[in-house]
């Protein structure tokens, strides 16, 4: 499985560390709310087919990516940045 | 029914093995059920199984979207051991344990259950305190645990590596001498033919595509053989729960599907007569009856649901297996697979009434779940029929992670790859 940095282009998967489901919403630090706190730590969307995800490039250049993977094909939708969700120039 | 003794097999080889009668039936789904069991593995068949012969309910259905055992019971590695830390799980799959010992009899079908014992490898003398922390929370529970020394393991499995130049040295290990392993399929067929003909329908070729409801209570099942009506349905789908939960209108679980590949060599003279696990990798090998060693390692270690693995973890399990190895550097690769798992938040199952009125959930088996198979299968039986946990499936609840009460054997917190 191939996933394209924003920055380094095409690289094998194992350059990459998996951080899981994308979908999950953290509250904000100081929130005492117990059920968006338990959500956000153990439920997952886990869903069979597109699946938005987060990855490191930590044998790279160690951004954080959010990829658009399905789950059923391994076929690889779109990666961005996972933080501010532009889209990066330059090579795809 | 087709019964197997010495007499049977002899008069049928005489014949010709002309006159043997299929295992189980094939019949069409009835409209009603008192129970339907979605999913026809292990799990599922043992559940019904149970179901039948420990509290007379044979009025059941196995519902099972491909052919029987198609999943994870034909899938896996076969290793069945009772060797963990926290009491939930030990208690829990020792009483496994104790079936397992007494299935081929039970069933009247050969398992192949074999008593070969699994020895866990410590690398650093870390390791080894705390395999001998494990060994004695496991003998404090009755379940047997030694801890072997670096000679001992020499005479036991001659071709490891246990020199002091090798790449992770050995410096001992933790056995646990009732751990062994089984023929997956038979145990699939036995539960399969004692199910049957006790009564259960299981039917083959029959996927669930939704739930039928009344109010807020599940009543049956919409499948592609028609709708099925009963009035408890229940879940062992493994791999699949977040689908099939999906279809019942609960988005998120605490699990997440992942692909476990393992592997299995062409044939050799035996050369390992127990299972070995790799203290400094994941990695873990025995040889079956017919000679393949049959081995794997890690999880791929992302969201999947393809049933197939990728190459980085082939050549991570097979570099773990030279560590150990180094004589089988020209053994060839006979086969290789992948199958889903369903990784919970702490790394421990689910077998619990609920989640919806109706509704009985087991799902959670990590990569663990062949040998949970005559346990999980006796408690979810008990669960169903009781309308409550036994004991030994009490703290695998489905609420554990919203209350505190994980039950995490290896520590690694809400990781699903890791555990």
């Amino acid at each position: 499985m191939l996933i394209t940095c924003p920055y380094c282009g095409p690289r094998d998967v194992i350059e990459f560390t998996y951080q899981g489901d994308g979908n999950r919403e953290r509250p904000q630090p100081a929130s005492q709310n117990l059920d968006a706190w338990n959500a956000y730590v153990y439920d997952r969307l886990n869903p069979a087919g597109d699946h938005n995800e987060i990855w490191q490039h930590s044998g790279g250049c160690r951004a954080h990516l959010r990829v658009v993977r399905n789950t059923l094909t391994h076929e690889i939708r779109s990666t961005t940045f996972a933080r501010g969700g532009h889209k990066a120039e330059g090579r795809s | 029914m087709a019964e197997y003794s010495a007499f049977s097999l002899l008069k049928n080889a005489l014949t010709g093995n002309k006159d043997w009668k299929p295992a189980w039936r094939k019949p069409d789904p009835k409209a009603s059920y008192d129970v339907i069991v979605i999913g026809g593995g292990g799990h599922g068949l043992s559940t019904a199984y149970y179901l039948a012969k420990e509290h007379g309910i044979t009025n059941v259905a196995v519902l099972e979207k491909g052919w029987l055992g198609s999943g994870n019971v034909g899938r896996n590695t076969t290793a069945v051991r009772s060797n963990y830390l926290l009491p939930q799980n030990t208690r829990f799959y020792e009483h496994s344990m104790k079936l397992w010992e007494n299935l081929s009899h039970d069933l009247n079908y050969n398992v192949m259950f074999s008593q070969r014992g699994c020895l866990n490898l410590a690398h650093t003398p870390g390791q080894l305190d705390d395999y001998a922390r494990r060994g004695n929370a496991m003998r404090h529970l009755g379940v047997d645990a030694d801890l072997m020394s670096v000679d001992q393991i020499k005479r036991l499995v001659p071709a490891l590596d246990i020199s002091g130049s090798a790449r992770f040295p050995i410096l001992g290990g933790l056995m646990q001498r009732r751990a062994g392993s089984a023929r997956h399929d038979a145990v699939a067929w036995g539960y399969a033919r004692g199910a049957d003909r006790r009564g259960v329908d299981i039917i083959e070729n029959c996927e669930v595509t939704g739930f039928l409801r009344d109010g807020g209570r599940i009543t049956g099942v919409s499948t592609t053989r028609g709708e099925i009506r009963a009035k408890k349905v229940a879940l062992a789908v493994a791999g699949s729960t977040g689908r099939v939960m999906q279809l019942a209108g609960i988005s998120h679980m605490p699990i997440e599907s992942h692909v476990l590949q393992a592997f299995v060599s062409e044939s050799l003279k035996p050369i390992i007569d127990t299972i070995l696990t790799f203290g400094m990798g994941h990695f873990y090998i025995s040889q079956s009856d017919k000679g393949g060693l049959v081995y794997g390692g890690d999880l791929d270690g992302y969201n999947s649901y393809a049933q197939r693995g990728s190459l980085p973890i082939v050549d991570e399990v097979m570099s773990e297996m030279l560590a150990l190895f180094p004589g089988l550097a020209r053994v060839r690769m006979l086969r290789s697979w992948g199958g889903l798992c369903d990784m919970t938040m702490d790394g421990s199952p689910i077998i619990t009434t609920g989640p919806l009125p109706g509704m009985y959930l087991n799902c959670g088996w990590c990569y663990g779940g062949f040998k949970a198979t005559p346990a999980s299968g006796w408690c979810f039986a008990h669960t169903i029929a009781k309308d409550e946990p036994h004991e030994f499936n009490a703290p695998f609840t489905l609420d554990r992670f919203y209350r505190g009460l994980v039950i995490d054997d290896k520590g690694q917190g809400a990781t699903p790859r890791l555990h």
